[in-house]
């Protein structure tokens, strides 16, 4: 079984949970950017959370599929077409042979999700399939599809759930202004209080450098404290001796556009990192596209943790449908 | 300890802070120094040791270290504790020494490859647009040329005091007292592209690029041979596609492009094997007399094998 591509999409990689453990030797975590959207398209095709999906951005590939299976798309707002007919998001679609899917036009969010049953099954490689393009590793020969790609697929792992559709209230909301929750730490003292001040209260619009390693924003910029730099540090008052970037952080190179960084960001550099995005917001940045208004707010690592437990239920609640 | 000791063991407390609720950072110097370096190293390798359920990764770093953690499995309160008292047994050790090993990396110093790149990065990314980043490099340390820039980039070995940004490419820290480091701004701004293996420098560390890509690190030279090797051909790589740690120990050796081009051949014949031994580290050893200890590193190197 296997889905044969005919056109790749502009950004097509195959994610799973993401890969653990190598991260201090510069190789990213990666997996799917919105965690959410893609275990609910595993969840209705019968797989695991473990197994990988094709995570999409803005335009859909085109791809017919040479024996019956069972697909379901999920996360960003888009119509899916089989043999030029719209099926429904959140609900899983069954294929027959030589069936062709393809995609319309986006109307919400940025990244959706294709599950197959059974799971896109290219070799692991570090124990996990996702693909991290600039170290080759990974998914379909470590690179996004291209046409003409045969994306194998594995064999069922469990049963097909009783449910077909994910309701609306486990569905994201997308489009709209967003709000991130961020816990101040990291270099934040080597901000002034006025640039502190500017980072959680004044608003922010995602630019279009936006990808899976890391989100770009404008605004009204932030202030540094003018010291001396410290040995190796470099000149300006935004780097820092070169140091680990946690997954989620935010930075201010030169003070003028934070950048908060996602699942393949590099995994270390020399810019200071003032604040870090709670791991239960890091699927909403995934959603964002350009021009979305944008509010940091600060919240205590309580807050955090309870959003954590939050966010962990509800996933719960979707594997329980 | 001797007046070029401008590091001691006793580096004021570390800083611990949080990224967000899955990250803990603990910061041993706002500096560059063999201390802090040494310090992150050691209590990392003491959580590697301890290898409590919930600690996810371990990525020590030039002067500090970051802890991936899972808040469900371990208290981020308890991950500080444990890792305050490796730091409080790190400092108090007697001996600070790293089992490592020392590798010669050959070097093709003011290649083409370099050289063509980075005429396409000049105007707006360069602090000097009319000239090499050697020239730039040599002027900036006070130094004759670019031939004594090169001649003291491989006179003394480096540290890899970090291994990341992109998959296994270290940041390097030369073995040298701080007045006599060799400091180099990054470019303006960074350019989009960076020939793979290439040669690096920005601030007080090297770096050698695993991959092509971004960077904004003046360009010296390439490496003749493969740092990261995904496909695992080299039989350098067979246990691993990444050939640095941290704490391993760099002698680079320049070679010329005949010198160059066999090497690749050796690459490509999947024969390539670096020349390296097994070395003990002493930081104290090296922060008081580099010269002469430096001395005592090579000669490791003169033993080994390719």
């Amino acid at each position: 079984m296997a889905l044969t591509i005919e056109q790749p999409g502009l950004l097509t990689t195959v994610q799973d949970q993401g890969r653990i453990g190598y991260y201090n030797v510069g190789i990213p975590q990666g997996g799917a950017m919105d965690q959410e959207s893609a275990q609910a398209a595993n969840k209705l095709v019968g797989n695991t959370a473990a197994e990988a999906v094709l995570e999409c951005t803005y335009m859909g590939p085109s791809f017919t599929v040479d024996a019956p299976t069972t697909i379901a798309v999920t996360g960003a707002d888009i119509p899916v077409l089989l043999n030029g007919t719209e099926q429904s998001a959140w609900t899983r679609i069954e294929l027959a042979e030589g069936d062709a899917v393809k995609f319309g036009v986006l109307r919400g969010g940025a990244r959706f999700y294709l599950a197959v049953r059974g799971g896109v099954d290219v070799p692991e490689v570090l124990g996990s399939r996702s693909t991290y393009a600039i170290g080759r590793l990974g998914g379909v020969d470590g690179r996004k599809l291209e046409a003409g790609d045969v994306v194998p697929v594995g064999s069922p792992v469990g049963e097909l759930p009783s449910v077909a559709e994910i309701p609306e209230s486990l569905r994201p909301a997308l489009g709209g202004d967003q709000e991130l929750r961020i816990v101040w730490g990291l270099y934040d003292h080597l901000l002034t209080d006025e640039g502190r001040r500017r980072l959680v209260e004044e608003e922010w619009k995602l630019t279009p450098v936006a990808d899976r390693m890391g989100l770009r924003y404008e605004g009204p910029g932030v202030e540094w404290i003018q010291r001396e730099q410290p040995f190796g540090a470099g000149q300006d008052p935004s780097n820092i001796v070169d140091a680990g970037y946690a997954v989620g952080s935010i930075q201010v190179p030169g003070g003028t556009q934070p950048i908060v960084l996602h699942r393949d960001a590099v995994s270390g550099g020399g810019y200071a990192m003032v604040g870090t995005v709670i791991s239960a917001d890091m699927d909403l940045l995934a959603r964002a596209t350009p021009g979305t208004s944008t509010r940091f707010r600060a919240v205590s690592m309580e807050e955090a943790l309870e959003a954590r437990r939050e966010r962990a239920r509800r996933i719960e609640g979707l594997w329980g449908l | 300890m001797t007046e070029q000791s401008t590091e001691t063991m006793y580096l004021p407390t570390a800083r611990y802070t949080w990224g967000g609720d899955e990250f803990l950072f603990v910061e041993f110097d706002e500096a560059m120094n063999l201390t802090a370096n040494y310090l992150a190293t050691a209590v990392a390798h003491g959580l590697e040791q301890l290898d409590l359920d919930g600690v996810v990764d371990v990525c020590p770093a030039n002067a500090s270290l970051l802890v991936r953690f899972d808040p469900d499995v371990l208290a981020g309160e308890d991950l500080k504790r444990r890792t305050q008292e490796l730091e409080a047994q790190a400092r108090t050790a007697t001996q600070h020494t790293v089992e490592t090993r020392i590798i010669e990396v050959p070097v093709w110093y003011q290649d083409p490859f370099t050289a063509e790149v980075s005429q396409r990065f000049r105007e707006g990314y360069h602090q000097e647009p009319g000239g090499s980043d050697l020239d730039f490099a040599a002027k900036v340390n006070g130094l004759d040329g670019a031939d004594e820039f090169v001649r003291r980039h491989h006179g003394s070995p480096w540290l890899v005091s970090m291994v990341g940004f992109v998959a296994g490419l270290p940041f390097l820290y030369q073995l040298v007292p701080r007045e006599r480091q060799l400091q180099v701004p990054k470019y303006l701004s960074p350019r989009t592209d960076t020939p793979p293996l290439t040669v690096g420098h920005g601030g007080c560390f090297a770096c050698i690029y695993s991959v092509r890509g971004a960077g904004g690190y003046q360009m010296f030279g390439v490496a003749a041979a493969p740092i990261y090797d995904p496909g695992q051909e080299l039989p350098d790589f067979e246990d691993f596609l990444i050939l640095f740690r941290p704490g391993d120990l760099v002698k680079f050796r320049p070679v010329d492009e005949a010198e160059y081009r066999a090497i690749q051949e050796q690459v490509e014949a999947g024969t390539w094997r670096y020349r390296q031994a097994p070395v003990t580290f002493d930081v104290e050893a090296s922060i008081d007399d580099p010269e002469s200890y430096n001395r005592t590193l090579l000669e490791a190197l003169d033993g080994a094998d390719n």
